[in-house]
């Protein structure tokens, strides 16, 4: 048989110190190439340090990464002809137009003026900026600047691209937008390493997951086995008549398909749900069946919960995430 | 904007189909784009030509009404000694500008992407220098332009202007290393321009740019003599004078080599490993 491919990234117990602090303390990483991986985490977990490190824009303290079996430190010319970098990682220029960044960002890379240009004009259209191609990218809004950003990033495709935050501070349209570019990169072949505070994009776009948190992987695995590892949705429901509690726990149960906990006050009671629409078709069967309930909430896990299931403690400056829908009857 | 979201998939589909590599760029052609780009910036914000303008201009009038009198008798027989002394100055002030620009590109994240780049990364640098190089010749063109018309009469004659400009772009452009340095170093851009100010304003009053030394303390007179801003401003009074001996030219030539064999390696070094560490 032949050997099997090349790891996309591979760490080994990768370290970085910043004084006292260790940002990254010991991180074992397999990326296989063709996917979408996410890494989560708060701000300050050593997202950024790690991508940096990866990106060959920081060196190592410890332990060695490679990207396509080149080495980051040793091999790292090798290692920036497969990747690209974005976001807080790496800025457009302000000061040229975006169709300018994308010839500068050509030529660098080998085009010749013709060819660069030529692709920039290619990009631009692709990305729906032809209209502000001779417009000075610090007078783009932030959907456009986004685009520019990742287009910048693809004007020759990488195997590798590291993507940061592209949807933070995006309307819907926008995001929408950017995810579907993502799934375009990946369609192309480019495998993408994902670094976002919403627990909702890297559902919707990773494979796998690495949740960070003080410079350690604390869990990794496809986002359903991490959901798995904090549950999906709690129903609280709290009921106006405590005498029909039983039956009210019956028919959640049948309809749920999950167990029902009872709780301390006779009228609530309580569910860890994996599928929304379940929690509809429970309380459609509760007015069928003349149950009222005085009130009800729906709460989706919020990157915090995770966090919170799975450290231990709360992530301090965690302030994205899912909040909690909140409903009364 | 773009229409639906098939029309973006599409479309992006397509430019990601060309797997193409271009082969890397060689030293030369990053060089020239990062010229490039510097061009363009300036082209985008015209308003920096009014710095260079201005600040050559305001120091030539100032200087020359405000000390003529009492230095050389009269501001006219002031202007011939002190004119090609004020180029010096008029170049080494924009020097500073490469470090502003240098750190204002690290501390936005332009150098990051750069970086992540295969190609050969000191062009970054060395772009923009080139770049600045039309800056000083807006500056020196601006100054002697300005003397020419208040009574500068040049020795040398065109040839002797013409080469003075050279050796002063010669030197602006070593001393500009400096700053690179600077600005790969410091924090931020502000820090860059107030670390100069101490550095260069120090440096040009105590040189022989607007005054002859003979009248200084002699210890304050081998200062002056060692300062490298004396020796531009030597090679550029005697060529425009057409006076000039052979050393009064080399001296500002090896002094130009010298910062640059120094500063030019320190800052792709600092450039290389900033942040890395």
């Amino acid at each position: 048989m032949s050997s099997p491919p090349t790891l996309a990234i591979e760490t080994s117990g990768l370290r970085k110190m910043f004084g006292q602090t260790k940002a990254v303390d010991g991180v074992d990483l397999q990326v296989p190439p063709g996917i979408v991986y996410s890494v989560l985490g708060p701000n300050g977990a050593g997202k950024s340090t790690l991508i940096r490190m990866l990106a060959t824009l920081l060196r190592p303290d410890g332990g060695t990464a490679s990207v396509f079996g080149h080495d980051v430190v040793r091999d790292s010319d090798a290692v920036r002809r497969r990747i690209s970098v974005t976001g807080q990682y790496a800025s457009v220029d302000d000061a040229l137009t975006g169709l300018e960044n994308l010839v500068l960002m050509g030529r660098l890379q080998g085009y010749t003026w013709p060819q660069a240009r030529h692709r920039a004009g290619e990009l631009m259209d692709a990305f729906g900026l032809t209209h502000a191609a001779g417009r000075l990218v610090s007078t783009y809004s932030g959907g456009m600047r986004r685009r520019l950003d990742i287009a910048a990033s693809i004007v020759v495709s990488p195997d590798l691209l590291f993507l940061d935050e592209p949807t933070t501070g995006l309307d819907p349209r926008s995001r929408n937008q950017v995810w579907d570019i993502v799934r375009a990169l990946l369609a192309g072949g480019t495998t993408i390493l994902l670094t976002t505070q919403y627990l909702e994009e890297a559902d919707e776009l990773a494979d796998r997951i690495a949740v960070v948190d003080q410079g350690k992987v604390i869990a990794e695995g496809t986002t359903d086995e991490l959901k798995a590892s904090v549950g999906q949705v709690a129903l609280h429901v709290r009921l106006r008549d405590p005498g029909q509690r039983d039956k009210a726990e019956d028919l959640l149960t049948q309809e749920l398909g999950v167990p029902v906990h009872l709780e301390a006050d006779p009228a609530e009671m309580s569910a860890r749900v994996e599928d929304n629409s379940r929690v509809l078709q429970g309380l459609g069967a509760l007015t069928r069946a003349s149950i009222e309930p005085a009130e009800f909430s729906v709460t989706r896990p919020s990157l915090d919960e995770v966090f919170l299931t799975l450290t231990g403690h709360k992530a301090d400056d965690q302030s994205a995430g899912e909040a909690g829908e909140e409903h009364a009857a | 904007m773009t229409s639906s979201i098939e029309g973006v998939d599409d479309r992006v589909m397509a430019v990601l189909a060309t797997h193409e590599r271009p082969p890397k760029a060689s030293p030369l052609s990053a060089t020239i784009t990062h010229l490039w780009r510097g061009i363009m910036a300036f082209k985008h914000f015209p308003a920096q030509l009014i710095d260079i303008i201005l600040l050559p201009a305001i120091f030539l009038l100032l200087f020359t009404y405000l000390f003529g009198g009492a230095f050389a008798g009269s501001p006219g027989q002031y202007l011939q000694f002190f004119l090609p002394g004020i180029a010096v100055q008029s170049v080494i002030l924009m020097t500073v500008y490469t470090g502003t620009a240098i750190n204002t590109d690290i501390n936005k994240g332009v150098f990051d992407r750069f970086r992540t780049l295969p190609f050969w990364q000191p062009a970054a640098i060395a772009g923009n220098l080139v770049g600045d190089v039309l800056r000083y010749l807006i500056a020196l063109t601006m100054t002697i332009g300005m003397g020419l018309a208040l009574g500068f009469r040049p020795g040398g004659g065109v040839l002797g202007v013409l080469a003075a400009m050279a050796v002063l772009i010669v030197f602006a452009f070593s001393v500009s290393w400096i700053f690179a340095a600077i600005g790969v170093v410091a924090s931020v851009p502000e820090r860059v321009s107030g670390t100069s100010m101490i550095v260069i304003y120090p440096l040009l009053f105590m040189s022989n740019i607007f005054v002859r030394p003979e009248t200084m303390p002699s210890w304050m007179q081998v200062l002056v003599k060692v300062n490298p801003l004396s020796h531009a401003a030597t090679a550029s009074r005697t060529l425009m004078h057409g006076t000039a001996g052979f050393w009064d030219v080399m001296w500002a030539l090896i002094t130009s080599a010298l910062i640059t064999v120094v500063f030019a390696p320190l800052a792709v070094r600092l450039y290389r490993n900033k942040n890395t560490r």
